[in-house]
């Protein structure tokens, strides 16, 4: 086993990134939950960030940051109107299986 | 220590995420995605970034979780049937993973060579001042957008929350 490295190369970050983003990818792919789907882009979303928050070190600008900042407050609207959405759907179906909501495929 | 405490958090947040994905219960699965926040605001303080550290914290482990764990509790929703699809889906899914995470690598180690190093303390404009003047001056407009996105957003829901839909 190599000796460990006395500082983190800033490509760790971007892979841990794919990693985290591949996985929201399979979560939203595989799970039928529509409330763990929406957790599945929620952690796409992270992904992402943590992308910005990486490349805003490696150019030394705070810009990635705010980018992050946005995409933050694009993700908190997105979950207030999903979640609604998931309410209501509920409501009119009582079930929260994607597959048994296929009335647009019909 | 920088590598030892990214491989600690990194590995948390993986393996949050790993369970976020597999877990069969919601509720598990809300748990595990408040893991990978948490984990990933330690990241971004090593990577210098302060405010974004403490907004992740507030504002997505905070609030936005909140709001999943609630809306799970309100509709009592339970563990997820498996369906044949999905068993398919998963024998096929572990190998196409490995190849995008492999093709991912290989962009990375091509296209950025010589990344910097990351040290903790080696970015100090993180902070809540040059982010606010930023935010002020030169992203204004986006960020006075923003204010009118949620503003609809806060009509959408009350709108989407009412009886007769």
């Amino acid at each position: 086993m190599p000796p460990l490295p006395q500082t983190v190369p800033l490509s760790w970050y971007l892979l841990l990134s794919a990693i985290l983003f591949g996985l929201g990818v399979a979560g939203f792919l595989f799970r039928k939950n529509i409330i763990t789907v929406f957790m599945s882009i929620e952690l796409m979303l992270n992904a992402v960030n943590l992308s910005f928050i990486a490349f805003s070190y490696q150019f030394r600008q705070v810009d990635g940051h705010i980018f992050a900042f946005f995409v933050m407050v694009v993700a908190a609207a997105e979950a207030a109107v999903g979640l609604g959405i998931i309410l209501t759907v509920f409501k009119n179906r009582a079930t929260l299986q994607i597959d048994e909501i296929s009335t647009l495929k019909n | 220590m920088d590598v030892i405490l990214f491989l600690i958090f990194a590995f948390i947040a993986v393996a949050s995420a790993v369970s976020l994905v597999l877990q069969r219960h919601p509720i598990s699965s809300a748990l595990s995605l408040i893991g990978v926040m948490g984990a990933l605001a330690v990241l971004y303080l090593l990577l210098g970034a302060e405010f974004m550290a403490a907004a992740q914290l507030i504002v997505y482990a905070g609030a936005i979780m909140v709001l999943f764990v609630f809306v799970i509790m309100l509709l009592n929703a339970g563990r997820e049937r498996p369906s044949a699809a999905s068993r398919l889906v998963r024998w096929l899914g572990i190998p196409l993973f490995t190849l995008f995470i492999g093709v991912m690598a290989y962009f990375i180690q091509t296209f950025f060579p010589k990344t910097l190093d990351v040290s903790f303390g080696g970015f100090t404009q993180g902070a809540g001042l040059e982010i606010g003047r930023q935010l002020f001056t030169r992203y204004l407009l986006p960020f006075e957008v923003t204010s009118l996105l949620i503003l609809i957003a806060i009509i959408g829901a009350i709108v989407l929350a009412r009886k007769e839909i």
